[in-house]
């Protein structure tokens, strides 16, 4: 079973994404700012990261720069989940390493789509209509 | 929705589109005309029901045109795409050397996700198609989707299926929540309004032919038919590609499936058998009165 990492200062969208990735198969553990996620990441790198940019303490791109250089922290798949929808901050976090962004609202079909643009899901054959 | 209803609207829908509504599409009802009825400032789905058997054309052609419409997105289900790059288009490339041009049909254009995604695709590999005419005509039996197609503006949840962020971030133009596909990519593509229940030869020739996610709505006829009508309008070494959950096998021998791509099927040569295909549905066509 894959671990996804949620990182979000808001515990409703970490409960709703907990609902999503579970529904997925993702083991999730959850993280509510930058700093928080690294202790995490340290302690064993998940295959994934769904994270949120706009955060107290340390936020998600910050959290980005420190994972990437750590060792093995060019393992996870990063999925940025944000607000943020402005083509500067996506072109910013796609320099930045992030695999995927996701803007907000969200829903199970824009994870499932973008997971499986990262290679997390398998693609599904497609059910007749 | 009580059942003369039901078969009321089940007729209407064959007769002008060829859609065939089996017993179980009580939520594809519901989830479309609800918002329809609402649209016209009618209560509900009986009210719509009422104004059709009273002869609106117009909201005939609306409801039609809703039920008919498909979900849609960009890179759908990622293997025709696939197909397109590595099978496709490396085998168009060395066939039509001498002339230089090559015609693709989208014959289910709907919302123009299909297309872009093709024209994207032949973007992506320009080094190889500089000074060649690629010809994309994406056609849809709904005008009010062909709009929306030309246009090429997406919402925010439109764009986050199927579109890798890399491409949203190059081919596409940000406004506010919405995201308008970059003005070379929409050159590539031509619109027309067409039936496939309706004889398309006019369009002419074509070496790819996309026809994805339609024929799962007409009945075992209709589709023959269709695809019998495909064939005569493709070169001998053409490409047509169905949707995942369709085949031609069982139905009809005028195209063979292409070994080991799910999806894709080529001319095998045969002829149709005695007479179908030979014209378009003349019998739905004569009753949806066109």
């Amino acid at each position: 079973m894959k671990t996804c990492l949620v990182v979000d200062d808001s515990s409703i969208v970490r409960k709703i994404a907990r609902r999503i990735l579970e529904g997925l198969n993702f083991q999730v553990i959850e993280a509510e700012d930058g700093v928080d996620a690294l202790v995490v990441c340290k302690r064993a790198m998940p295959e994934a990261v769904l994270l949120d940019w706009n955060m107290p303490v340390m936020d998600g791109y910050d959290f980005l720069s420190h994972l990437r250089r750590m060792p093995g922290g060019d393992v996870p798949k990063v999925v940025f989940c944000t607000t943020e929808n402005g083509i500067d901050h996506i072109t910013r976090a796609i320099d930045g390493g992030a695999n995927e962004y996701i803007m907000k609202p969200f829903d199970k079909d824009i994870i499932v789509a973008k997971f499986q643009e990262v290679g997390l899901i398998e693609w599904s054959e497609p059910t007749p209509v | 929705m009580n059942p003369p209803d039901y078969e009321y609207l089940r007729k209407v829908l064959k007769d002008n589109s060829g859609l065939d509504l089996s017993a179980d599409k009580q939520y594809l009802i519901e989830s479309r005309l609800l918002p329809l009825s609402r649209k016209c400032g009618l209560p509900g789905i009986s009210d719509l029901m009422q104004k059709m058997k009273g002869g609106s054309a117009s909201t005939i052609a609306q409801v039609v045109e809703a039920m008919t419409t498909n979900e849609t997105f960009f890179f759908r289900d990622k293997v025709p795409f696939e197909h397109f790059r590595d099978s496709i288009m490396p085998e168009m490339l060395k066939a039509r050397a001498a002339r230089r041009s090559i015609r693709v049909w989208c014959a289910a254009g709907s919302t123009g996700q299909e297309p872009y995604s093709l024209a994207i695709c032949l973007k992506e590999m320009s080094a190889a198609t500089a000074g060649w005419r690629i010809e994309i005509l994406a056609t849809d039996l709904s005008q009010e989707v062909l709009e929306k197609s030309k246009a090429g503006i997406y919402s925010q949840f439109e764009v986050q299926r199927g579109l890798p962020i890399q491409m949203l971030v190059k081919y596409f133009k940000q406004n506010g929540e919405l995201w308008q596909i970059n003005a070379d990519i929409r050159a590539m593509v031509q619109h027309r309004q067409l039936n496939l229940l309706h004889d398309f030869s006019q369009l002419g020739v074509f070496d790819v032919i996309f026809c994805r996610n339609v024929l799962i709505y007409f009945d075992q006829e209709t589709k023959i038919n269709i695809i019998n009508r495909l064939a005569r309008t493709m070169e001998p070494d053409g490409f047509l590609v169905l949707g995942a959950a369709e085949t031609v096998v069982g139905l009809t021998d005028v195209f063979k499936p292409f070994p080991d791509k799910r999806g894709l099927y080529q001319p095998s040569g045969a002829r149709p058998a005695s007479g179908a295909g030979a014209l378009a549905m003349p019998k739905i066509a004569a009753m949806a009165g066109r």
